[in-house]
């Protein structure tokens, strides 16, 4: 018969044994999980890399890389693809313009020189702002602010893309300002106190030391943005207009490239035919596009961070 | 003896709570002064009413005045930004920049008005020498202030702060993060800074203010309980709570 002292080891080893066996599975299960997410992304890679190598097939890549021309829907088509390109770029540097200095007064505000109760007012409104829909802001672009702006520039089109720009731009501010609010409260109080003890202003203050201090998640949430408006559909799609145009002026109707990815998959277009192909070809380059920006991101972040 | 800060029936509020009780103190120039007590004795809230640093917290007020330089310091003609100036500030945890030792030292110069490379070399050298850091810098002064030990932040903090030309330095418990060592070395720069500067330190630490000062002053809950040379307070003490806390009878 066992001693007590060798069943409670007999006990103590089961147990052991059955831990580690939960905290394995536990591991297992939790892998599968995280590669889900890579297993997706290389699902997306591939079913847009299949398509555009067929499309690259029947149209000259160069074409499509330089040609300034592109009547994809016409009876002799054009594969030129960089009115897309200046369509969406128009779209992403104007709204830009618009949300950068706004989004970014707003964080300073917030996070330097706002009271707590008003933060506490003003944060969730401008929060509010992410979480409308974007076919709201793209009828709000077309009726609300296109004749807004036909009030100072008459010759105006009714689909331009700086209604669009200014939409796009509005949409991304909570984005900018709620990550580089977020940014500029992580640094230490201490640093501000030492800036201040120096006869630092509280402008002084935020300019030369918090900002620098969070520089890198600032920028960070500036391409994250960016990349939202390079991506963004639905208002461009309401509001900028489906004439594909080599042009940096706002004031015309512009096409962007996920407009035109609208534009043929709403429309009754052959699974498998050319147009049906193109689709992928401009989404393959639009992925590619937003990718260049995150790496160019991580570059400039990596140059400017601070270490707190 | 000329005073540099006279304080006179200095009263100050965190919101109803008093921190501070009918404070008169003369502070003399060119001396080290110390203000020692227990914690929550309102030395430190006492330091940091004369650069005004207590503004930066929401709901604090006072009464009395704060004499520096013929004129209350609360009152509305001081700029404040100009008395911190003047009233340079050494914090309790070393607090150096997120940048290069360099930007740190020019970060005062450059926020008034100084530009010119050459004049911002030399106060950085000079500055640095003022701290004891130039030796142990001066081959690196572009990596960054946080790859210094703690000891050299600290100093490197000082530096920071003589690069304005201050005629007061506070220092609030400079050396409580440091070790022994690094606070000989901070000890050490206190001596021979008392030649060119006014200086103000709370400690905790009463070998150090018995060690460094020529003046301390014993806090205890808000009030000034005794204030003197410091030879004379540590060896016949006049209030009984003072010998109490000197002999390490509490606190």
């Amino acid at each position: 018969m066992a001693t007590y002292e060798e069943k409670s080891n007999m006990t103590d080893n089961k147990e052991k044994k059955r831990r580690r066996m939960k905290e394995k599975s536990i591991s297992t299960i939790l892998l599968v999980l995280a590669s889900l997410s890579i297993f997706t992304t290389i699902g997306i890679v591939a079913t847009l890399s299949k398509e555009t190598i067929a499309f690259f097939g029947e149209v000259s890549i160069i074409d499509f890389l330089t040609g300034t021309e592109w009547t994809a829907l016409f009876a002799n088509p054009k594969f030129g693809v960089l009115p897309l390109v200046a369509g969406t770029l128009m779209i992403a540097i104007y709204g830009s313009v618009v949300a950068i200095p706004i989004g970014l007064g707003s964080a300073i505000y917030l996070s330097e020189y706002a009271s707590d109760r008003t933060r506490k007012v003003i944060k969730p409104l401008l929060e509010i702002l992410a979480g409308i829909p974007s076919i709201v802001y793209g009828y709000f672009a077309l009726t609300f602010i296109t004749p807004i702006l036909k009030i100072f520039f008459p010759t105006i089109n009714i689909f331009n893309a700086l209604s669009g720009s200014i939409a796009v731009g509005i949409m991304i501010i909570p984005m900018i300002s709620s990550l580089s609010e977020d940014a500029m409260k992580a640094v230490p109080d201490e640093i501000r106190h030492a800036a201040y003890a120096l006869g630092s202003t509280k402008f002084e203050v935020s300019t030369k030391v918090v900002i620098p201090a969070a520089l890198s998640s600032i920028i960070s949430s500036f391409v994250l943005a960016i990349s939202r408006a390079i991506g963004e559909t639905m208002i461009v799609t309401l509001a900028a207009g489906s004439t594909p145009k080599l042009t940096l002026n706002p004031l015309e109707s512009v096409q962007t490239m996920t407009a035109f990815i609208v534009q043929v998959a709403k429309g009754d277009v052959t699974h498998g035919g050319l147009i049906y192909k193109t689709i992928f070809a401009v989404g393959m380059l639009l992925f590619l596009m937003t990718l260049f920006m995150n790496i160019i991101a991580r570059m400039i972040i990596k140059k400017y961070r601070e270490e707190y | 003896m000329s005073v540099k800060i006279n304080v006179k029936n200095l009263d100050f509020y965190y919101g109803d709570f008093k921190a501070l009780n009918d404070i008169n103190i003369e502070i003399e120039e060119k001396k080290v002064t110390a203000f020692i007590g227990p914690s929550g004795c309102g030395k430190s809230t006492f330091i940091r009413t004369m650069n005004r640093m207590n503004d930066l917290i929401d709901g604090t007020k006072h009464t009395g005045e704060i004499i520096y330089d013929g004129q209350d310091i609360y009152s509305p003609k001081v700029d404040v930004v100009e008395l911190r100036k003047k009233v340079g500030m050494v914090f309790q945890k070393p607090n150096p920049f997120p940048k290069s030792i360099y930007e740190n030292v020019v970060f005062g110069p450059k926020r008034h008005g100084i530009k010119k490379k050459s004049e911002l070399d030399k106060i950085v050298e000079t500055s640095l020498k003022d701290a004891a850091l130039w030796e142990e810098v001066k081959d690196r002064l572009d990596s960054s202030a946080w790859s210094l030990s703690g000891g050299q932040q600290q100093r490197l903090c000082i530096a920071r702060a003589l690069a304005m030309k201050p005629d007061v330095l506070l220092m609030d418990e400079p050396t409580s993060a440091l070790d022994p060592v690094a606070t000989s070395k901070i000890e050490e720069l206190i001596e021979e800074l008392k030649d060119k500067y006014t200086i103000v330190i709370v400690t905790h630490s009463m070998q150090q203010a018995g060690r460094i000062s020529d003046n301390t002053a014993f806090f205890l809950m808000g009030n000034l309980v005794e204030y003197g040379e410091t030879s004379r307070i540590f060896s016949s003490p006049e209030d009984k709570r003072t010998e109490d806390y000197i002999t390490g009878r509490f606190g």
